[in-house]
Order: C-alpha cells, then structure tokens, then sequence
C-alpha cells in the first residue's frame, strides 16, 4: 500500500486568550495503519528538527479508554469514524478525502467551548466536567470492610443500563460536537449511572439538582435534542440518559429534593 | 442551593416548560385542524362549529382557552429564545470546518431552524388571529340566533391568491417546525429511551406531514374549487 501525503491545517495558539489561526504543515510518508495522533508525533518531530514550536495536544493512553484526547477533525469531534476516539482514528479512513494540491486535507481544531478555555494550541482545559462530577457524582458508602458482593441484587437491565452510562470517559466530544455547546450528554451519563442502582438511591434528588445547577453555572449551552453528541460519543452513550435526568431532575423539583 | 425560581429556568427546567408547552400546543394545532376540516363538510357544518365555540360554557370557555394558549406561547417563545441566547454565549469562537456526524445524530434541516420556524410562526399567529377572528365576518341567522359567517370569511379571503400563498408558507413552516419538535418534545419531557427514540422520530415526521398537508389543504381547497363560494348575500 502507497504511503500517503497530508496538507495539515492546525489551530495554532500560543496560550490562553491569545489571538489564534490555523496554520497550515504538510506530512509526507503517512502509513494506513498510524493514528491521526502518531501523525502528529511526526509532525512534532519535524518541527522540533526545524527548531519549531510542536503543536500541543493531549493524550494518554491511547487506546481509545482514558478520555484525555480530543480533536475536531474536518468539522466533526473525534473524527470521520463513529464510536472511535481521536487516537484510534486511523489514518486509512482519509483515503480518497479532500485534497489540495494533490495532498490530502485535513483541518484539525480544538474542542470549542466557552468552558473549555484553550491552554494552548489543540489543549484544552475541561477542569469545568471536574466540578459538575464534584457537584453530585458520587455516591456514599460506609467505611470499613467491603460488603458482601451478592448482598445488594441488582437485576441484570438495570446493571446494564448503569454500564452502558458509566462507559462515559469524560472525552467532551459531546460538547465540541453540540451546536449549542451544551454538556448534557456527559453530565445526563454521570447522573443515570447512579440512577438504576440502589448505592445511588440516598444522593438522587440532589444529584440531580445539582450537577444541573453546576452545569448551568460553567457557562454550557441548553440542549436542542440535535443528537450530535450520541453519534460522535466513543462510547455510543445515548441520548436517553438525557431523558433520564431530565426525569430525575423533574422528579426532584416536584419532590422539593 | 438554589431558588426555586433558577432550578425552573435551568437548562433542564427550561426543557421541561418547553416540552410541556409545546405539547399543549400541539394538541391545539390537532383539535384546530380537526374543527377546520368541517370546512370541507359545508358552510352551515363550519359556523355551527364556531357558534358552539364561541358560545361554550355561556362564551366563557373561549376566553379559558385563548389565555391558555396566549400563557403557552408566551412560554415556549422565552424559552426558545433562551436557548438561542445561551447558545450564542456557550460557543463564542466556532470552527472553521463544520461537519455532520451522521449515524444516530437526529440533526436536520427542522432541528437547526427551529429559531427560525418559530419566530415565523410567531409573528404569523397574531395576524392569523387578527385576520380570521377579529376580521368582521357578515352576520347570519342560525337557529334564530344571530352567528358570525366565519364560513364566508374563509372562503372570501381564500379566493385572494396572496392570502393563499402566505398561508401556505406558513403552514410549510409549522410542518418544518414539528417534524423536530414532536418527538424532541417528548424526549425534553423524558418520556423517551432507547427503544422509543426512533419509533417517536417516526411519529413526529408522520404527525407533522399531516398536520402541514391537512393545514394546506384548506385554503388550497377553497381557491382552486370554483363551486365553493362565500353564501349568498352574506357579504356586505
């Protein structure tokens, strides 16, 4: 398999508040098989060889289940390929894409959000998911030994439906993807987690109240029902969570929780 | 914690009084689609149908009814707009590259002119209502009582191609505004899960086409069917 040719547009920022622009790099060589961050890497080393600024973003583990890594990539978080974060993104999946000059475009930005202030090029800071989990996604437990795994029976859907919104990994793609910028995806998981499960029973009422109210306060925008954040979510969680806490926040309300 | 009066206009409260609305709303639109059809029955069908309303509960329900309805767009129109106006906060620099995500995204041309279907159908409301229950209609006998021939009032103003084409766009719009905002109602009010989710996207493509081609049949109906005219001597 030819190895392929990328022109790169890449925000480019110094720091936070600072006037940013996207700039363009070309990477040459590109194999099917790197990930759209190893791309990066080369580019990085390229630029540092030229005694150039590297472009920052993030990353960690790589492997598509830390959530740290983050990129909208031709107008679409985490890229063309669905439940797939932005480091499992492979680079075969821009063949036969837009091209100028003959090399393959690709336009590569960050999460933007008024909560997600940029710290510096494609790096964000998501410090405001921190606070909306500080809010109310806990739950309490009594210290000392662990209880008896089988004492709490816990009936099989509503295990799987708690799992299926605990695989949230906090990425924000939700919220770069909404075009309101709205966090009610991740902020709808982290509460119905909670929400099938008697350890979550004692916190419900204000779980709910809170982490919405927190939700409010960051600056987030209000939900449309667009749905474009179930469909670039890694995870595939769906937007019936947000039915759920939009039920738990009503039931609270009427509740006087 | 906070007030009562923030955790209702909270994203979420604000979802809630918008769902509830709209559902209200959309009841109306189906019970007066319902009432309008009897146009096709015939002139005396449709003005006994306005007479009952008008004249329901001694004239008194008409008046329940409008300042519910004046309370629920009142309510759905702020709503809406905070959204909007958050949103304009929330995303102050936006991408320079914008793509659709496809797969399960219920984005759709509705979905994101929803402000604008609605602002439309806003200020179409009030000349609606201007137009057809405070344009004076001639008066007729109806069982010896005297009644409004709202019945020529229609078919009148129908016969104008003008009033006809503007109508028509407006109900285009109310079908554009329904087909997102039928099952998004529901889902902002949580009545959705996973299972339900497509089968009410369905329902709200179904529900909305119906509504916009019921609402266009009418003034389509009286313009181009030349046996149907405003009664004789009715008009002044």
């Amino acid at each position: 398999m030819s190895t392929m040719s990328f022109s790169l547009r890449i925000w480019r920022q110094d720091g936070p508040n600072l006037p940013g622009a996207l700039q363009r790099y070309t990477v040459h060589g590109v194999t099917d098989d790197m990930s759209i961050l190893e791309l990066l890497d080369r580019l990085n080393e390229d630029l540092i060889a030229q005694g150039q600024d590297p472009v920052a973003f993030d990353s960690d583990c790589r492997e598509g289940i830390c959530g740290t890594c983050g990129l909208v990539i031709n107008g679409v978080a985490h890229g063309p390929k669905s439940q797939c974060t932005t480091c499992e993104l492979r680079m075969r999946e821009f063949r036969g894409g837009r091209t100028v000059d003959g090399l393959l475009e690709i336009t590569v930005e960050p999460w933007r959000a008024g909560p997600f202030p940029i710290i510096k090029d494609l790096v964000v800071d998501r410090t405001a998911f921190d606070r909306i989990i500080a809010a109310g996604g806990y739950v309490t437990v009594n210290a000392g030994s662990a209880g008896e795994a089988n004492d709490l029976k816990i009936a099989k859907p509503d295990a799987d439906a708690a799992m299926d919104a605990a695989s949230c990994i906090g990425c924000a793609a939700c919220v770069a993807a909404c075009p309101n910028a709205s966090a009610s995806l991740f902020t709808a998981a982290k509460i119905a987690q909670f929400t099938h499960l008697p350890q979550g029973a004692p916190e419900r009422a204000r779980r709910a109240l809170r982490m919405v109210e927190q939700m409010d306060a960051e600056g987030f925008g209000d939900c449309s029902n667009h749905g474009e954040c179930e469909a670039v979510c890694p995870k595939g969680i769906s937007i019936s969570n947000i039915a759920v806490m939009r039920r738990e926040f009503a039931k609270a309300l009427l509740g006087g929780g | 914690m906070s007030s009562l009066g923030t955790r209702v206009w909270s994203s979420v409260g604000k979802k809630l009084i918008s769902g509830l609305t709209g559902l209200g709303l959309v009841i109306f639109v189906c019970i007066h689609l319902t009432g309008n059809l009897l146009l096709l029955v015939g002139a005396d069908a449709f003005n006994r149908y306005s007479y009952f309303l008008e004249h329901l509960g001694h004239g008194a329900f008409i008046y329940f009814a409008e300042a519910g309805l004046v309370s629920f767009f009142a309510l759905h129109i702020v709503s809406g707009i905070s959204v909007w106006r958050r949103k304009a906060h929330a995303r102050q620099v936006g991408y320079a590259v914008r793509g659709d995500a496809g797969g399960p995204s219920r984005k759709s041309l509705s979905s994101r002119s929803m402000l604008y279907s609605g602002i439309l159908l806003a200020v179409y409301v009030p000349l609606h209502v201007a137009h057809f229950k405070y344009g004076g209609p001639p008066i007729i006998q109806l069982d010896g009582h005297e009644a409004r021939d709202l019945y020529s009032l229609v078919v009148t103003e129908f016969k104008n191609p003008l009033i006809v084409a503007l109508y028509s766009g407006a109900m285009l719009f109310l079908g554009l505004h329904l087909r997102h905002g039928i099952w998004s109602m529901l889902q902002s009010l949580g009545l959705l899960n996973r299972r339900l989710l497509p089968p009410a996207v369905t329902l709200a493509v179904i529900v909305s086409g119906l509504l916009a081609v019921g609402f266009l049949l009418l003034p389509l109906y009286v313009y181009l069917n030349p046996q149907v005219m405003p009664l004789t001597g009715g008009l002044g």
